[in-house]
């Protein structure tokens, strides 16, 4: 070829990138390094939508200020009764007017958040209910999406997967992707665990059977210790009486590490307190010798161990027959800290590695044979130009490929499914413009007259046609998740793709055909 | 090589009657299938609920299977062989909108697992069912956790004893599905209506028109949406509207396109019904894949109809219709031919989880077809006959 077209700079240009974009994804390690992302249908993993039960963290926030409240009434000496919290909001009942004067003072001083939703005043005693403007609760909420998605984040990075993805969707649902995760049960264990660390002292005053049966004493409740037995797989559920109030939270943690007990060789976890917490954890440890601490988590009895003497230093341990995964997973979560709020499951996918290996191997083999049928159909009818329509039609693949490197998209099932489709339809382009060049052909145009007239009539056909299926693509992206939009992606592309191969990649093949090498006739 | 002769010229007006009741039956028996079944039969989804793919080592049967749920809790669970009877796959699916799923997969996994485990006799059943709770294949290697780590390792190749493989679940709770569902009708409203405003200006040039059309009933949609309406009144009475202002709008392209575009929208829906099959996201994605690709099929008859009405002829409109369909007739049929011969190597090769989304293409590249022959043209000839 003596003259080198700007088009085909273009065109080899354009080749050159692409195949720059997908040799990577066949362990061929070029320059941009972009591997074609495969989706968690394909590659296995799992998906998760979890939301976050924001009341949760309001109730738990009242209850908070509810105690601040209580003490700072007690402090005063102000006499009070009948200190609950219903659902967002503080019930009181203030008793004799000198304590009226003083709590006002109080709440005026100290507990400016409260917003007073009632007040009655019925001689000298008065009956409040408090509780917060929509303005906080609303940020409150707010701040335990975004806590939970960040804890979550760090429990899912130290439990070690590759390239998770960990989003809010909407306000108060978090959305996590493993892909690949090798055990989905305890990635789902370790994401939705609260992981509410308590201590609590254990009431030995009062018997734990009265209270089951009803009469539990003021301010305690009964909390259970389930125990598996690892060889006979039976449950044990042991019930405690322990005080209501709790001593100390997770928050004041600063480490927690899994350690074995060289005498049993049983693996425990180790937690560390910081300075505030392990001042408070001497404290408690000293003025209650010989009583039995219970270490709770999520409402759950882990252990509850007598105090022996008091212990400073701020360092403690939590033992109870653990597998070595669950203390090492329990060693995770208190490290990342407690959700501020639960989190429960909406929605959940999981598929295993060997079902997404068929699925690729399925749909790679009928991407083959599809292709290769659509092929020889094109060359038997409409011969040359058929072959220059494969052309165009294996550049279109190499195209989506790139593509979806190039962009980092995600490549799912239905996104191969979009591939194939593609196929179909981009021959589509090419027939249209063949048989405009036969019906100029027939007219008794010449090849090149034929060629030209057919392709300037062609074009605004093909451009209308595509850019309604774009349309329907872009919907489809804007409302799918996960395999839809994989599915969207792959379709657009395949149009932008096919759109380029038939206007301008097969125009020059038949250009450099009939003007360089002067062909006289067409095969069409 | 070519199976349409150029001077081919088929009275496809002139039959469009018996196309048109060829249509209404079809339509008619799609409603009457939607309403004997109740309604699509919606899978987890849209619906909710939990579906665990499931493979067993040796054959087992779908009694075993429902007695290994029945502790569980699971009575009405629908189990299904998946794929070859060979292959000892199981679909099992519980639709009770339970209101905490949590937990639940894992439930009917351990179930599922141990009762195959107990039945078998190659593998000792107490090992393996040890090996059912501590199934741990890795964990990661911090330094606190490395002599974990070994051992863990160490044990692995027993792993490969295990008598059954989990190899999907999905769950979807309630509130989601309805979400999903709300959102997936909402993708196919817009998509109608953006395709509307591109067809109304292309052909008519009628832009402006088309798009304060569609943004009012976009916008009306959103407005009553938030009222709380139940979503599939609102898009059914939204679209009739729709139709109504296209006729009153004189806007006929598009409203040849968009009837042609229900048409086969709701005759794809029907089969699926009549089948008995189960709508899902890549079904979704499916009926708005035949919505792009019957348009496309429909537009390029319409531009060989404006082409033609363009040049001067002393033909009527009806006669300008005919001889588009069938100067195009050729490409139409080959790019069918083509579509569906990769559609049908996706039905038979691509595996169970895209069959039935290649089984809704396969109707919808057949359904767009004709009816951008049958339904789309002719109806451009509504207005034409009225005047």
């Amino acid at each position: 070829m003596k003259n080198i077209s700007p088009r085909t700079i273009i065109i080899l240009l354009v080749l050159f990138g692409s195949l720059l974009y997908v040799l990577p994804s066949f362990h061929i390690d070029v320059w941009p390094h972009k591997k074609i992302n495969l989706g968690l249908d394909l590659q296995g993993g799992m998906h998760l939508v979890l939301e976050v039960e924001a009341e949760k963290a309001v109730e738990s926030t009242i209850e908070r200020m509810g105690n601040d409240l209580r003490r700072e009434m007690k402090t005063n000496h102000i006499k009070f009764a009948d200190l609950q919290r219903h659902a967002f909001q503080l019930h009181l009942k203030v008793l004799g007017n000198e304590s009226i004067d003083k709590f006002n003072q109080v709440l005026d001083d100290e507990f400016q958040e409260f917003r007073i939703a009632s007040r009655k005043q019925d001689g000298d005693q008065l009956s409040m209910i408090l509780d917060l403007p929509e303005s906080d609760v609303a940020e409150i909420k707010k701040k335990a999406a975004e806590q939970a998605l960040e804890t979550i984040r760090n429990r899912i990075d130290e439990f070690g997967v590759s390239e998770p993805d960990i989003r809010r969707q909407g306000e108060r649902r978090i959305l996590v992707q493993l892909p690949g995760v090798k055990d989905p049960r305890r990635a789902k264990d370790l994401i939705g665990k609260t992981a509410l660390l308590e201590f609590k002292l254990v009431d030995d005053k009062h018997s734990v059977e009265e209270a089951i049966k009803g009469k539990t004493p003021l301010g305690t409740e009964i909390l259970y210790q389930v125990v598996e037995n690892r060889q006979t797989r039976r449950m044990s559920k042991t019930p405690y009486l322990v005080e209501k109030r709790t001593t100390l939270t997770g928050e004041y943690l600063t480490d927690a590490r899994v350690n074995i007990d060289s005498q049993y060789n049983e693996p425990y976890v180790s937690i560390k307190f910081d300075k505030k917490g392990a001042r408070l954890f001497e404290r408690i440890t000293e003025s209650n010798v010989q009583r039995r601490l219970a270490i709770v988590l999520d409402n759950k009895i882990h252990s509850a161990p007598v105090i022996q003497e008091r212990i400073s230093g701020g360092e403690a341990r939590i033992t109870g027959s653990f597998t070595h995964e669950e203390a090492h997973d329990l060693a995770i979560v208190l490290r990342a800290g407690a959700l501020p709020a639960p989190v429960h499951i909406l929605e959940e996918r999981t598929v295993g590695p060997s079902l997404g290996k068929d699925s690729i191997r399925k749909g790679i083999a009928s991407m083959v044979i599809g292709g290769i049928m659509v092929i020889i159909f094109m060359v038997i009818y409409y011969r040359v130009a058929g072959l220059i329509a494969d052309l165009a039609l294996a550049l279109n693949i190499i195209l989506i490929a790139a593509g979806l490197a190039g962009f980092q998209a995600t490549l799912t099932l239905p996104g191969i499914a979009g591939i194939i489709l593609t196929i179909g339809m981009a021959v589509d382009a090419n027939v249209l413009i063949f048989e405009r060049i036969r019906e100029e052909l027939r007219v008794g145009k010449s090849p090149l007259a034929a060629v030209d007239a057919g392709y300037n009539k062609a074009t605004l056909t093909i451009l209308d046609a595509n850019v309604t299926t774009l349309i329907a693509a872009v919907v489809l992206f804007q409302f799918g998740t996960g395999p839809v939009k994989g599915f969207a992606v792959t379709l657009c592309l395949g149009v932008i793709a096919s759109l380029f191969t038939a206007l301008i990649v097969s125009r020059q093949i038949f250009d450099s055909l009939l003007i360089n090498r002067q062909l006289r006739s067409l095969s069409i | 090589m070519q199976f349409i002769q150029p001077d081919i010229n088929i009275d496809f007006i002139g039959k469009r009657f018996i196309g048109f009741s060829i249509s209404a039956t079809l339509i008619l028996i799609s409603l009457l299938s939607l309403l004997l079944h109740g309604g699509p039969k919606y899978g987890i989804d849209f619906a909710g609920g939990t579906l665990i793919q499931i493979k067993f080592n040796n054959p087992t049967t779908v009694d075993t299977i429902k007695d290994a749920l029945k502790p569980v809790g699971i009575i009405g669970a629908s189990i299904q062989q998946y794929g070859e009877t060979a292959n000892n796959e199981y679909l099992v699916r519980a639709d009770i909108a339970y209101k905490k799923l949590e937990g639940l997969s894992e439930k009917v996994e351990q179930a599922l697992i141990q009762a195959v485990s107990d039945g078998s006799e190659i593998i000792d059943s107490g090992q393996s069912s040890e090996e059912t709770t501590a199934s741990s294949e890795t964990s990661d290697p911090t330094p606190t956790t490395q002599t974990v780590s070994q051992e863990l390792e160490a044990e692995q190749p027993e792993q490969k004893t295990l008598p059954a493989e989990v190899r999907r679940i999905e769950m979807v709770g309630p509130q989601v599905g309805k979400d999903l569902r709300e959102k997936a009708l909402l993708a196919m409203f817009f998509a109608l209506l953006f395709i509307t405003i591109y067809i109304s200006g292309r052909f008519e040039f009628k832009w402006v028109v088309s798009a304060a059309m569609a943004g009012g009933l976009m916008g009306g949609v959103y407005l009553i949406k938030s009222v709380g309406i139940s979503m599939p009144f609102l898009i059914v009475f939204a679209l009739i509207l729709a139709m109504i202002l296209f006729w009153c709008l004189k806007l006929q392209y598009a409203m040849g396109a968009i009837t042609a575009l229900i048409h086969d929208v709701m005759i794809t829906v029907g089969i699926f019904s009549i089948f008995d099959k189960e709508f899902t996201l890549p079904i979704i994605a499916a009926l708005l894949t035949i919505i792009g690709y019957s348009l496309n099929d429909t537009i390029i008859v319409f531009d060989r109809i404006r082409e033609n009405s363009r040049k001067l002829t002393r033909d009527t409109f009806d006669i300008v219709i005919n001889n588009s369909i069938n100067e195009t007739l050729s490409r139409t049929i080959l790019t069918s031919l083509t579509t569906l011969i990769v559609v049908l190597t996706l039905f038979l090769f691509g595996g169970g989880i895209i069959h039935d989304f290649s089984f809704a293409m396969i109707i919808g590249v057949l359904i767009g077809t004709y009816s951008s022959i049958f339904v789309a043209s002719p109806i451009l000839l509504l207005w034409r006959l009225h005047k």
